[in-house]
């Protein structure tokens, strides 16, 4: 009972430093395939102003951003290497008797570059599509799943918003965005046709996001520059003036996120190392207490010729093996606590080997450096005292 | 051959301003084979004199000699070894480990001696059948009578096969009929194996079974006599 006590400590550190170490690499790696997913090297001009706190739309002026814009940014920022206008929005979808709401993205062709994101069957759109604003779309993944019960979605006819559109591809399968949700849920037509005849809206050309790729990692600092500095000058903002757009960087979203899933990292690192030293110190007090009770076992030991290691290892050993079974124990409890945060809070999460491992060590390195204590007390008794004790 | 000298031996412990001389100068040569009673009246020194003859403790000044090795020079951890090796306790208490086999505990003194398991077994079990108990190996402590919990730490005493055994008071918690098997015992180990056996008693008949006995009074050394003559010397007195 004492020492299920004891071990209590130990538990809950092992168990939060696998719920831990769970939470990291698997927070991680999603977060690396999201980034992946989201194409590289990428940023995202929006209208309003970041600077200044809220978005600041063009309100009774003009729309900040067009397809102008994007034109001008693939034509003259040197340091970009593709652009993907976006004008989005919901629409039901209807093939046959079924019918799904769905996200609809008025694009160029330039998306399938700048999102990494290629066509799975079919063809992608073209520059004669936007020219032309023809009525053609691409679905994504989820939408033909829920359309289209195996049957092959090139070349039907489906309607977003009553209006006929022939699909001509669709697109590769993608997953969860950085936000959690699903990027297969799209459907992209040319930008020219959304604004005429899904989204139109009181300003022609409008687009509510630019989507840009930079050459590389490198260039993404001096795209972002580039891009800024020719939209100042495309929408004449004075040098003292707030911008009415404003450019993120894809890179610094996805290092907001991790820096998120590091604080609970880091919060679960604080509990562990407490509960380990709790646990730590709980064990050092029951091997106190074992090395008074057992003074005279000692003493025996002692007469019939245990040396000072010997004496000192059988202490360890014992805070060892109370340590281990805490460690087993904790590994199971933050197996299941790690299921539990995957469940409560929507996070992936990875239990390794390796961290498996390292609980075992790490239950084991405070078992051998809270047990040397009363093992050391132990080791320096008086064998005449020690056999005399009570 | 001469297997313990103690030259001048004192021992003083010191109680506030007052010193108290547990012992007093004492110096005895034993011999290789010897059965030496130790006896006196409680508080004269014998077992501060057992525990510093059983490497357990040092004297204030003096020396001690085991097998021509000046013990007094020896590091903790060498004398533990000296303990291991040569050294066989048996005390008034048994001082079993408990919670373990009568085995187990006969086979401790080889886990500090790194003895393969295969033959700490071997001879853990000849050990208990020399002191005859035979199928009590798997007994635990408190499954045994008194006699034979005492026989089971006499197995542990001579396991290591050490020349000497100390046996302070080892008959002081049996009844008169173990007493006597025990005693029984520490002669045939004496006549048969040589063991040297140096015990520590206040009971006359026990004292019969030893050889020679030397007595102890306030920490002096007051009388070393065969056995024979100390027992005559006590009917005339
Ligand atoms: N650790 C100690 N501290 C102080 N006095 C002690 C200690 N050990 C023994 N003595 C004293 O030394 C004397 C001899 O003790 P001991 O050798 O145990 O006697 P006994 O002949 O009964 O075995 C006694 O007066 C005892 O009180
Ligand atoms: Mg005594």
């Amino acid at each position: 009972m004492r020492s299920a006590l004891t071990m209590l400590g130990i538990i809950i550190g092992v168990g939060a430093v696998i719920a831990m170490l769970a939470v990291g690499t698997g927070a991680s790696r999603k977060i690396a395939e999201q980034t992946a997913s989201m194409g590289s090297n990428l940023l995202i001009v929006l209208p309003g102003s970041q600077t200044s706190g809220g978005i600041r739309t063009g309100f009774g002026g003009q729309p900040t951003l067009t397809l102008n814009d994007a034109e001008a940014i693939e034509k003259e920022c040197p340091a970009v290497q593709d652009v993907a206008p976006i004008l989005n929005g919901t629409a039901q979808i209807v093939y046959g008797n079924l019918n799904w709401s769905t996200r609809v993205s008025g694009t160029t062709l330039g998306i399938i570059r700048v999102r990494d994101w290629p066509i799975a069957t079919g063809r992608s759109l073209t520059d004669e599509d936007v020219r032309s604003a023809t009525k053609v779309a691409l679905l994504g993944q989820t939408v033909v799943d829920n359309l289209f019960g195996g049957i092959d979605p090139v070349d039907q006819i489906v309607r977003i918003k009553k209006i006929p559109f022939r699909v001509i591809g669709v697109m590769e399968k993608k997953g969860q965005s950085v936000m959690g949700d699903d990027q297969d849920d799209a459907v992209f037509v040319p930008v020219t046709t959304a604004q005429k005849k899904l989204f139109g809206t009181t300003f022609p050309g409008m687009v509510r996001q630019i989507m840009v790729k930079a050459r590389s990692a490198e260039d993404l600092d001096s795209a972002e520059r580039q891009v800024t500095s020719l939209l100042k000058q495309r929408h004449r903002i004075g040098p003292k003036k707030d911008d009415d757009f404003s450019v993120r960087n894809l890179t610094q979203m996805m290092q907001a996120a991790e820096e998120q899933t590091q604080i609970m990292t880091i919060l679960l690192g604080a509990i562990a190392s407490v509960s380990l030293l709790v646990g730590g110190i709980g064990i050092m007090n029951i091997m106190l207490v074992s090395v008074t009770e057992r003074t005279r076992e000692i003493g025996i030991r002692m007469a019939i010729g245990a040396k000072t290691w010997d004496i000192r290892l059988q202490f360890i050993m014992e805070a060892v093996i109370l340590s281990l079974i805490g460690g087993v124990i904790g590994l199971t409890a933050g197996i299941t606590g790690s299921s539990v945060i995957s469940m409560m809070a929507g996070w992936p999460t990875e239990v390794s080997l390796m961290s498996a491992l390292l609980a075992f060590v790490f239950s084991g390195v405070v078992g051998i450096f809270f047990g040397f204590y009363p093992a050391y007390k132990a080791s320096l008794l008086n064998p005449i005292d020690a056999l005399r004790y009570e | 051959m001469v297997l313990i000298e103690a030259r001048d031996i004192s021992k003083i412990y010191q109680l506030g301003d007052t010193e108290l001389r547990a012992l007093d100068r004492v110096s005895v040569i034993i011999e290789k084979g010897e059965f030496l009673a130790i006896m006196g009246p409680s508080g004269s020194g014998k077992s501060t004199f057992m525990n510093i003859v059983g490497c357990l403790d040092i004297p204030t000044s003096g020396q001690y000699l085991l097998e021509e090795v000046d013990v007094g020079k020896l590091t903790r951890d060498e004398l533990a070894h000296i303990r291991n090796q040569k050294l066989g306790f048996v005390f008034q208490g048994f001082n079993l480990l408990p919670r373990t086999s009568a085995l187990e505990n006969v086979q401790l003194p080889m886990l500090y001696n790194s003895v393969p398991l295969k033959e700490r077994n071997e001879k853990a079990i000849a050990a208990l059948k020399t002191v005859g108990l035979e199928g009590r190996e798997h007994h635990h402590p408190n499954q045994l009578s008194g006699g034979q919990q005492q026989r089971v730490a006499i197995a542990r005493a001579i396991v290591n096969q050490v020349p000497v055994i100390l046996a302070d008071e080892p008959t002081g918690n049996l009844d008169t009929h173990t007493s006597i098997e025990i005693m029984e015992l520490f002669q045939k180990l004496n006549v048969e194996a040589g063991i040297t056996i140096i015990l520590v008693t206040h009971e006359p008949d026990i004292a019969t079974y030893s050889r020679r006995i030397i007595r102890f009074l306030d920490g002096h050394l007051v009388s070393d006599k065969p056995t024979i003559e100390d027992q005559k010397g006590l009917r005339k007195g």
